[in-house]
């Protein structure tokens, strides 16, 4: 889990300046989007145009993930057939269901894989849950297979399948974060939220991301290239924070030189749980811009 | 591949271009308008011509419409164009260099 996730950046894959340039804005992840937000009649031309960028184009160091269709649309296998050459680091699964269909996609991947020599395991994958189906076997889904990185909520379709509709409070989605939350947690691997549509509401957009950075989650789908710097900030650690997990580190690597995984800070006992949070604080911190000691990295 | 009737593919929105495929008789005739014709007409062109042999398309007419694109946007409309004009489905990969 050492890659930063806190900002996936929806890029309609029909849209050149956007491919071009996207990344500038730096998110963690940029992620080309050949489902919903591309008109049926243009599934070929998105495909093409992000394969050729991928290929072509730099994109500095942000991870790169192509949302494909579903295989059981007629656009899934080109897509995969397409993306796997274009060779980004991931490739996200919309709307999953249960592990079977985690695993139709490994499949398809694989056999290009082989096809065009490259070593097989090397496209990760992301699987979106946007039913309640999806949802009642994220534990399942999670565990599906060895390329998997991340679960990401999707709530529109979700919102709808329940029947009920989104809220400032996001009430009705406390079951599926939890849920797919633990699922992620269970099997080592991230969680993302969900999109938050209203792109003119900034403070709505701020709250949801301090909720879902407190129940657990790595970071949050965006759509608007704007949003990135405000999740970003929600996400990037108080210098009091930073400060508590650098002397947190040096205190139990200390401990550790002594034969002893556990010592005490300010009175306080600290451990092993301790450790990993400090490190977190530490990554995040440094991926923020945050001048952090690099040696308890 | 065989024109065998129009295919378009891209806008003509900024970083973008709209390309033109038409069935076309005795070789190759490409009409290029771009912004950056000046300074980039030669490596479109070159372009162009390259992605013809590729797919092996000895007869159309081209028309590009530039708004200041990189090669791989491009190429990736001038493909698209080409397989909807050749009414091929799924483009043959090891073709695309």
């Amino acid at each position: 889990m050492k890659n930063l996730r806190r900002t996936m950046l929806y890029v309609p894959g029909n849209r050149a300046a956007m491919v071009k340039d996207a990344h500038i804005y730096r998110p963690d992840t940029l992620m080309f989007d050949l489902e919903d937000s591309v008109p049926y009649t243009e599934k070929d031309s998105a495909r093409m145009l992000v394969y050729h960028a991928l290929r072509a184009i730099d994109y500095e160091n942000v991870e790169t993930a192509v949302r494909i269709n579903g295989l059981d649309t007629p656009y899934g296998l080109d897509d995969v057939e397409a993306i796997v050459r274009a060779r980004p680091d991931i490739i996200r699964i919309p709307k999953t269901d249960t592990a079977d269909s985690v695993r139709e996609v490994e499949s398809a991947i694989e056999s290009v894989e082989r096809e065009i020599g490259l070593e097989v395991g090397t496209i990760k994958l992301f699987a979106a849950i946007e039913t309640p189906l999806g949802v009642m076997n994220a534990p399942e889904i999670s565990r599906a297979s060895s390329r998997l990185v991340g679960i990401a909520l999707g709530a529109e379709d979700l919102v709808t399948n329940l029947g009920t509709t989104r809220s400032e409070e996001g009430i009705e989605l406390l079951y599926a974060r939890s849920r797919i939350l633990f699922a992620a947690r269970a099997a080592g691997i991230h969680a993302i939220d969900t999109v938050y549509s209203d792109v003119c509401d900034d403070d709505g957009f701020l709250q949801e991301t301090r909720l879902i950075k407190q129940l657990g989650f790595d970071g949050k789908s965006v759509v608007q290239p704007h949003q990135i710097e405000l999740a970003h900030e929600v996400f990037t650690p108080t210098p009091t924070e930073v400060r508590n997990a650098e002397r947190t580190l040096t205190a139990l690597r200390a401990a550790e030189e002594r034969g002893s995984g556990v010592t005490a800070l300010d009175g306080k006992m600290i451990d092993k749980p301790m450790l990993a949070r400090a490190q977190r604080i530490l990554e995040l911190a440094a991926a923020s811009g945050i001048d952090v000691n690099r040696e308890l990295l | 591949m065989k024109i065998e009737r129009t295919g378009v593919a891209g806008s003509l929105e900024s970083s973008d271009t709209l390309v033109t495929v038409d069935p076309h008789r005795g070789g190759v005739e490409i009409v290029l308008r771009s912004i950056a014709e000046a300074r980039f007409g030669v490596q479109i062109r070159a372009l162009i011509e390259t992605t013809l042999r590729e797919l092996a398309v000895g007869e159309a007419r081209v028309q590009v419409e530039d708004r200041s694109a990189l090669d791989c946007t491009i190429k990736a409309r001038l493909v698209t164009a080409i397989h909807r004009a050749a009414k091929a489905e799924h483009p043959v990969w090891e073709l695309l260099k």
